[in-house]
């Protein structure tokens, strides 16, 4: 995985929480930033993608690993 | 880009309905979207300060139900003092376990993320409701005032 700027665990928590959080922290970053995101809620995977269309921050990244799902999101 | 605009009614005053419009306006105003939610009839329970918002099986056959209880319990032992609140604090249980937010939670998200909120002027009239009891955000108008926004969104929805 990339390096990153800033990370959040929204680990446990479930739909809208993870997006929320993250759209909290990006609003505290830079301009190109790198923000990691860590989550468990499945329908996560689906609700980055389309977070990242419709804001403009880029997803770099999208994948699972040891039950986990894993996001990088540039801030645009 | 122009903002997307997203006008919302809340008409129902339960646990979890309360979770649908405001669900709906926190992820929308994260996305960016310009969003207001008209509260009217019993979604003005979801304004109140503290909030006292129960769930009930009576009435909603498509409700899981735990332990299959639907088994043991015919409709008619639904009605039993008691059961309601049972249910109530079950289902909040059961929403922490799976790290669903509060409905708390979620409205001061709206809050923060400036979703506005309306409280149906002639509801609060016609219920005699203490607005000093809603939370200190809320707006007070009518049904012209919500067609206003409405009319330019881009969704509209009834909930």
């Amino acid at each position: 995985m990339a390096d990153f700027d800033q990370e959040l665990d929204a680990s446990g928590l479930n739909c809208p929480l993870p997006i929320l959080r993250a759209k909290k922290t990006l609003n505290a970053m830079a301009s190109g930033q790198i923000l990691h995101i860590v989550a468990t809620d499945p329908g996560s995977v689906k609700d980055f993608d389309a977070f990242a269309k419709q804001t403009g921050n880029e997803l770099m990244e999208s994948k699972e690993d040891g039950g986990k799902f894993h996001f990088l999101i540039k801030k645009s | 880009m122009e903002q997307i605009k997203l006008a919302i009614i809340a008409t129902k005053g339960s646990l979890d309905w309360a979770y649908p419009p405001f669900i709906l306006a926190s992820t929308a105003a994260a996305l960016g979207y310009e969003t207001q939610i008209f509260f009217t009839f019993y979604g003005l329970q979801l304004l109140k300060k503290k909030l006292a918002l129960e769930v009930t099986p009576l009435g909603n056959p498509g409700m899981p139900m735990p332990m299959g209880m639907d088994k043991w319990f015919p409709v008619l032992g639904m009605t039993l003092p008691g059961m309601q609140g049972m249910m109530t604090s079950m289902m909040k249980k059961k929403m922490q376990s799976k790290g669903v937010a509060s409905v708390e939670e979620l409205r001061e998200l709206c809050q923060e993320a400036e979703v506005k909120l309306i409280a149906c002027q002639m509801t609060v009239d016609l219920f005699d409701m203490e607005t000093s009891e809603f939370i200190d955000d809320v707006e007070y108008a009518g049904a012209a005032a919500f067609f206003e926004f409405a009319g330019e969104s881009d969704i509209c929805l009834y909930i």
